[in-house]
């Protein structure tokens, strides 16, 4: 790597020690005595369930919070850390679960405010020089002039990794940074964090959900449940059975919902079928270009692709937020356009990503939220008036079956964890018989029980007859669930294989673009 | 009435330009004010109250000092206190900048009324402008090309900003603190302080606009003064899609639709003349609609705006 214009006083990886570290909200304990070690140029994973106090902790380390009790030594001296100046002045960085680019900035923009210590002028023509030599280094490629609002999940992933590393931080937090990446963007981010941490340039703390990373990146392991330190150890002597068990504090059922044999799906009419679907961006750009396909009952269709090739404007389409441009779309033979009476009559519900925002009214009450599906519908409505009654019942028995965890059925939704919003989702969306079921991303920062829960209840759902359209950017996910499997690519499905044949490293191909250089060579 | 002497018909476009100018100034600094502002996260909705304080004492210390420069200065200074103070009740927590806005442009108003009673018989000393017409003969050329030095500032402030948003360290904080307060924290960026900053020097440039109105054109105190020239400054904003140079195009755009009524009269033409008058709002309306879309969100907002927020 060439060097780039130091901001920590001290190079290399740095040695981190966490002790004691206790942090409370209220009457809440979030973090109680928690210690933590980890050698310069060590690769770090942080285990545990939502809820057990993994981002307090490094939310703590980076200054967003000040811990009530604990010290933190960086190369064995004892460091005050106030607020995120002072971490970053340390040389600790940290990438978020949300994203902290500046939406309306341009990547190369973002990248230069970044190094903090900015010059009253700008010469952007010496910090353009600096970016492409920087750039040079990386294994990825990204757009320096796009804004970054207008990336798509995984590259904004990425440009926060690069930032991180372009501002040569000596310790790297990453909290779940692939739950929007492929695995191959995943190893590509991964790989180069591991190698700098191989080399002693960066010492790694990630929180993460998959095993798989853990198993092929990480050293050592330190798994938290609820706010207290659960367990730790080396890998690879660690298994993943053993780490399940810290994080759970009890033997984890292997598979909730094993996969059931593909059943052959009777030769009947598609109950979606999309024909030369066309659809323009929040920019008036086109982000579907003629998408064809078609979901039969009873069968999961998978939709496969990199971030930004169409698959949020094809969920939008569907579940009504975005209109469509050309092309038809069908649902039981009728045309469809998303609009309630027809999602009514023919039992289309949706599981779309970012459930609080695009499922969800957020300030309303779990109560209300989960009658948004049939709040004008008997029981719940009589003659126009909505009776409270039916839809706190509705609510608790909801809550129940769902094991929804929430301070009570009148909290406003947003004060749920990310799992539990997705519980409520589920709740309202699969309560009632499910004719076509749109799922983008279901699992997307849920924890362990919550992922296995959600893919069995997907699982349910096909097999008592549901179509099932499940977009994921999780290759994996796809290859468990799905009967058969499409890549969208550049806002059109470019490839299309039954689940048992298919062959990640043929999909990888179609999902990088590939079938543009198929077609020419054939 | 013909027109008279050698331009004839050539007198409507010169009118125009020449009212353009004049027309515009205001709203060319309101709406550069209420740019900084916006790209800061805040939303000023009081700039016509500002405007208004802003030309009640600019107009009063022109008329104690003798000076209209010092009315200009003091109609700054009143509008950067009334920008603190929405700066500072919008910091408070749970306080919507909107409604806030709202109650300064009434109080602004209301204040500017009561104590600008005495000032609207005196007349006070006004700004001068100055004479880039002097080489032609023709008095309608002199009198359009007579140009007050606040709108030649008004330009190169309007440049200066174009580059200082991304050229400078100050742009980009703002910009950032505008766009994403997580972003903003996360680099460590005070993100309060720079927006009642931002606001501040929003109200100051509101001030001084102001006083263009009451010591330059129309030149004179009374509650008639402003026809709203601060709200459609905000309105403008937006259109320009929060660009200091578009905002410079946008206010000579109002500007002239503003002077067409006045230069139609002035050719004789009376009929409709409240119709012309009422030229601007009809853009302000067609604009919007033309370059608005249901499909699209609007480009180039700030982020952070309670506009766009979601």
């Amino acid at each position: 790597m060439k060097p780039v214009e130091m901001v920590a006083p001290a190079t290399g990886a740095l040695e981190l020690e966490i002790m004691g570290m206790s942090k409370r909200f209220g009457d809440v304990v979030a973090l109680d005595d928690v210690s933590l070690h980890i050698p310069a140029g060590g690769f770090h994973a942080l285990l545990g369930e939502n809820g057990a106090g993994k981002s307090t902790l490094v939310k703590c380390l980076v200054g967003f919070y000040t811990a009530d009790q604990g010290t933190v030594l960086v190369d064995n001296r004892e460091v005050q850390i106030a607020n995120p100046k002072d971490a970053s002045q340390l040389g600790i960085g940290m990438v978020y679960q949300h994203f902290t680019l500046v939406p309306s900035m341009t990547v190369a923009e973002n990248l230069v405010v970044a190094r903090g210590a900015l010059p009253a002028f700008i010469n952007w023509h010496e910090e353009r020089a600096r970016l492409s030599d920087f750039m040079a280094t990386l294994p990825f490629k990204i757009p320096l002039d796009k804004p970054a609002g207008s990336l798509a999940a995984g590259e904004k992933q990425k440009v926060e990794i690069i930032k991180q590393l372009y501002l040569q931080r000596r310790l790297l937090i990453l909290d779940e940074p692939t739950s929007v990446l492929t695995p191959d963007e995943a190893d590509e981010a991964l790989g180069l964090v591991g190698d700098l941490a191989r080399q002693k340039l960066l010492t790694v703390l990630i929180i993460t959900h998959k095993f798989r990373e853990v198993t092929a990146y990480a050293d050592a392991v330190t798994v938290l449940r609820r706010g207290r330190f659960a367990g730790s150890g080396a890998l690879p002597e660690l298994t993943i059975e053993h780490m399940a068990e810290m994080m759970v504090g009890s033997p984890v059922a292997q598979d909730v919902a094993p996969r059931t044999q593909h059943t052959p799906v009777a030769d009947v009419p598609p109950r979606l079928l999309i024909d030369q679907l066309c659809a323009q961006g929040d920019h008036g750009l086109p982000v579907l270009r003629g998408v064809n396909l078609s979901v039969r009952p009873g069968e999961i269709l998978g939709i496969a692709g990199v971030s930004g090739n169409g698959q949020k404007a094809l969920v939008e389409v569907l579940t009504g937020q975005r209109g469509k441009t050309g092309g038809t779309v069908l649902v039981n033979g009728l045309p469809y356009s998303g609009r309630r009476k027809e999602q009514t009559l023919n039992k289309v519900y949706s599981l779309p990503e970012e459930p609080l925002r695009n499922a969800c009214v957020a300030s309303l009450s779990v109560a209300h939220n989960m009658s948004l599906r049939n709040y004008d519908k008997p029981p719940l409505a009589r003659w126009g008036w909505i009776s409270q009654r039916a839809m706190r019942k509705q609510a608790n028995g909801y809550v129940e079956t769902f094991r929804v965890k929430t301070p009570g059925i009148d909290a406003r939704i947003q004060t749920l964890s990310g799992g539990n919003v997705q519980r409520a989702v589920l709740a309202r969306e699969l309560s009632h018989p499910v004719e076509l079921l749109i799922v983008a991303n279901p699992v997307f920062g849920l924890d362990f029980n919550a992922v296995a829960e959600t893919h069995a209840r997907l699982l349910a759902a096909r097999n008592a007859g549901a179509a099932v359209l499940l977009v994921s950017e999780d290759l994996d996910e796809l290859l468990e669930l799905a009967d058969r499997i499409a890549v969208m690519s550049d806002g059109r499905i470019v490839f299309e294989t039954p689940a048992e044949k298919a062959d990640v490293r043929e999909l990888g191909h179609y999902m990088a673009g590939g079938h543009e250089e198929t077609e020419v060579m054939q | 009435m013909v027109a008279v002497d050698g331009l004839g018909w050539w007198g409507v476009p010169l009118a125009i330009f020449a009212g353009a100018i004049r027309v515009s100034t205001p709203y060319l600094l309101v709406s550069l004010g209420e740019c900084i502002t916006e790209k800061s996260g805040r939303i000023n909705l009081g700039l016509e109250g500002v405007l208004i304080m802003g030309a009640m004492a600019g107009y009063g210390t022109s008329l104690a000092t003798g000076s209209a420069w010092a009315g200009v200065l003091a109609a700054g200074l009143v509008g950067a206190l009334l920008g603190l103070l929405h700066g500072l009740l919008c910091s408070l927590r749970r306080v919507n900048d909107i409604a806030i806005g709202i109650s300064i442009m009434l109080f602004g108003t209301g204040l500017a009324f009561f104590l600008g009673k005495p000032l609207v018989q005196p007349q006070a000393p006004m700004l001068n402008a100055i004479p880039f017409g002097f080489w032609s003969s023709s008095p309608q050329i002199q009198s359009a090309l007579q140009i007050n030095p606040l709108f030649l500032i008004g330009i190169v402030l309007a440049v200066v900003l174009h580059y200082a948003f991304r050229y400078t360290r100050w742009g980009m904080q703002l910009r950032i603190v505008g766009d994403s307060a997580d972003a903003a924290l996360a680099l460590g960026l005070r993100v309060l302080p720079t927006r009642i900053l931002a606001t501040v020097i929003g109200g100051f440039l509101a001030g001084v606009g102001g006083a263009f109105l009451s010591l330059y054109y129309p030149g004179s105190w009374n509650e008639g003064l402003s026809s709203g020239q601060g709200i459609i400054a905000v309105a403008l904003v937006i259109f320009a899609r929060w660009e200091p140079l578009r905002c410079l195009w946008a206010s000579l755009l109002f500007g002239g639709a503003g002077a067409l009524g006045p230069a139609l009269q002035a050719m004789g033409i009376t009929s409709g003349y409240y119709l012309f008058n009422a030229a601007p709002y009809v853009l302000t309306l067609g604009i919007l609609i033309a370059t608005g879309s249901p499909s699209r969100t609007l480009a180039g907002a700030p982020g952070e705006l309670s506009l766009v927020r979601n």
